[in-house]
């Protein structure tokens, strides 16, 4: 079954002075899947990019691209990789045509090549128009779709994305995820994303969870959802001062979580039944009226905030 | 690979192009400090103001002042009847030296004997200083062996005059321009600003900017990024030295009198040596300012320990040994050698070594510390 797998990344470590910024990560990922990694802030995510496109050194374990040791033939399985770095990489001072026709050359495109290849890439993120702009003077969301477009140049096999729609308005966010979407299934791309929006995460086949440089859980979206079925409640009601106070002090509700008008309260295993009915109680007793409290199906940010909360 | 080359260089071309800063101190820092220190930074002492106290007023004591005012150091601006007003005048800066002859001078000399003249000289700068003591001394002496003669024929003795006569014979520079001096040393100086500066802030743009990145993902070699980044700074090198040269020649009439070729060829292996320091200091910097300070740091030693201001044989050992440790040094010996002496290789060959092992081990150094990697 490893045949189809486009990236193999096993046991990643790397380690900053005493920081274990990666420990022992293994993910792999097949031709038209898109795997998201997610996690809390400095868990590690953009290191482990940094680590398959080689742009880090690994302490220890092996990436293969294509089939293609990362170690033993580097150039060859970069050849494979379209990068997409967290900050802005490409040059201001050059237009946007420009940009792509520097990384078309370098990455060894000929001369009659190039243009066609950067219209047709400019075409499908809908930049073909921009295309004599000064880069500088791009919106965030444009520079975004013009980086992916640089990344598409070679064809990569691998598509590596650190959070590509951070600082992006939600239409273009929107845009960009149907084009990741198109690249994989229509092209079978395999697609390695970095996101800390769990709505994004929603959209992947796969999610694997970072912490503290570790992947603690993988799996479909619905799977990771799955796994605290039964276990979160939605209250909703007034005074919601009151309703909050009363849900943090009962000892099964392990944590609470404000979405818009509602709370989310996460409950110990099988407790949910006794639960509601303490809340109902006291919640009456203080003189508060509840609308709505009920176990619900998770998001996967409930699923999020009980991972990245170590217990 | 070549084609790779190509792209790097014609992309730095166009960031250099459309980087109006550093466009500007690419082709106007060398005319700048061409023009500021082909003017300002010459010894070259004349007009000196001169505060005059004459209590004599005999012939012998305007003889004497005839001889200062013939000489081109001193002008004779102000007479004065007392050393208070002769003070007043140095104090506020008016005058820079001041020559006090007393009453029985024209007597003394009549009568055979030794006269005496101070000379009061203002010793705030040092350089100026030095210029007015030696003419004050070599004017006087003159003056009296111009006296020392008259005496002598009038004595009716024959033969020899003076025993000894020091003919001076000034070669290379004969009028001694402190131009002639300064601007082949300039070329040197503006080289390693220009090039340091300018190789280690682009490489460490790509770093602070992110574009590295995307750069580590595509097959560009270590050493193709090196030489791509390199090339367009090399050519502008070249483009400043001869900005330099034909300024030089022109309105400061310098005259080349070694080999252009060979200048340019010792111009491109120092360049080897601060092209590869700007590429070592883009290995420890991380940010452009970093790499702006640490050039800054090896520049400043550069302009005081290599013999561009202050010869290198009035320091003390301590320093002149530091200087052999500074490149700069021996360029300005083979530059000055090859413009004002007009000298070939057999007279500078070890200044050239010198040079050569300094290109080889910095470029080494630089080329061995640079990955193109993050870490």
């Amino acid at each position: 079954m490893y045949d189809n797998y486009t990236l193999i990344a096993s046991h990643l470590s790397r380690s900053f002075g005493a920081t274990h910024a990666v420990e022992d990560v293994s993910l792999a990922v097949a031709a038209g899947e898109i795997y998201g990694l997610v996690g809390p802030d400095g868990a590690g995510k953009t290191t482990t990019l940094r680590l398959i496109c080689g742009s880090l050194k690994l302490n220890s374990g092996t990436v293969s691209i294509g089939g293609v040791s990362l170690e033993r033939h580097p150039e060859q399985a970069r050849a494979k990789i379209g990068y997409l770095s967290q900050s802005f990489s490409l040059y201001e001072e050059l237009t946007v045509l420009e940009n792509i026709r520097f990384l078309a050359e370098v990455r060894g495109l000929a001369r009659k090549e190039w243009l066609s290849r950067a219209r047709e890439n400019l075409a499908f993120v809908g930049l073909d128009a921009f295309r004599g702009r000064r880069t500088g003077q791009l919106s965030g969301g444009m520079k975004q779709k013009l980086s992916l477009a640089c990344a598409l140049v070679n064809r990569p096999r691998l598509l590596l994305l650190d959070e590509p729609t951070t600082g992006v308005d939600p239409v273009t966010r929107q845009d960009f995820w149907q084009l990741i979407i198109r690249l994989a299934g229509d092209q079978g791309i395999a697609v390695l994303v970095c996101t800390p929006y769990m709505d994004e995460a929603t959209r992947c086949s796969r999610v694997g969870f970072l912490r503290a440089g570790k992947i603690i859980v993988e799996g479909s979206p619905r799977f990771l959802r799955e796994k605290l079925r039964g276990r979160v409640l939605e209250l909703s009601g007034t005074p919601r001062e009151l309703l909050a106070k009363i849900a943090r002090s009962d000892p099964a509700v392990q944590d609470t979580q404000r979405f818009g008008d509602r709370l989310h309260l996460l409950v110990d295993a099988d407790q949910a039944e006794h639960v509601r009915t303490r809340l109902e109680e006291q919640i009456t007793a203080g003189g508060g009226q509840i609308d709505r409290l009920k176990e619900i199906t998770p998001l996967l940010e409930d699923v999020f905030i009980d991972l990245a909360e170590e217990k | 690979m070549i084609l790779r080359l190509i792209s790097i260089i014609r992309k730095e071309f166009v960031q250099i192009i459309r980087d109006p800063r550093t466009l500007g101190l690419t082709f106007m820092l060398p005319l700048v400090m061409l023009f500021l220190l082909g003017y300002s930074a010459t010894n070259d002492v004349n007009n000196i103001p001169l505060v005059v106290l004459d209590q004599d007023l005999s012939q012998k004591s305007r003889e004497l002042l005839d001889a200062y005012r013939a000489a081109d150091y001193f002008h004779l601006a102000f007479f004065v009847t007392n050393v208070e007003d002769m003070r007043f005048l140095i104090d506020s800066n008016k005058a820079r030296a001041g020559i006090i002859i007393p009453h029985d001078f024209g007597k003394t000399i009549s009568t055979g004997k030794v006269a005496h003249v101070a000379f009061v000289i203002d010793g705030s700068d040092p350089t100026l200083a030095g210029t007015e003591l030696s003419a004050a001394s070599a004017i006087g002496q003159a003056e009296s062996s111009k006296i020392i003669t008259l005496r002598i024929s009038l004595s009716g003795l024959r033969g020899q005059l003076a025993p000894v006569e020091v003919d001076t014979q000034v070669w290379y520079n004969p009028d001694l321009v402190s131009a002639d001096y300064m601007i082949p040393a300039l070329i040197g100086l503006i080289l390693q600003v220009l090039t340091t500066i300018l190789t280690s802030t682009s490489i460490v743009r790509e770093r602070e900017r992110g574009t590295i990145e995307q750069l580590i993902v595509t097959p560009i070699r270590s050493w193709e990024l090196v030489v791509g980044k390199l090339v367009p700074y090399v050519l502008i090198a070249f483009f400043d030295t001869f900005e330099i040269l034909l300024v030089g020649v022109l309105i400061f009439k310098v005259p080349i009198n070694g080999s252009l070729g060979l200048f340019l060829g010792m111009i491109g292996l120092f360049l080897v040596t601060t092209l590869g320091l700007g590429l070592l200091i883009s290995t420890i910097s991380n940010t452009q300012q970093e790499a702006m300070l640490t050039t800054m740091f090896t520049i400043l030693p550069s302009i005081f320990l290599s013999g561009f201001f202050f010869p290198l044989a009035a320091m003390p050992a301590a320093l002149q040994i530091i200087s052999y440790a500074i490149p700069l040094r021996y360029f300005l010996i083979i530059a000055r050698g090859i413009v004002l002496k007009g000298v070939g290789v057999d007279a500078i060959w070890t200044e050239i070594l010198s040079l050569a092992v300094f290109a080889v081990v910095v470029m080494g150094a630089a080329a061995a510390r640079f990955h193109k990697r993050l870490d």
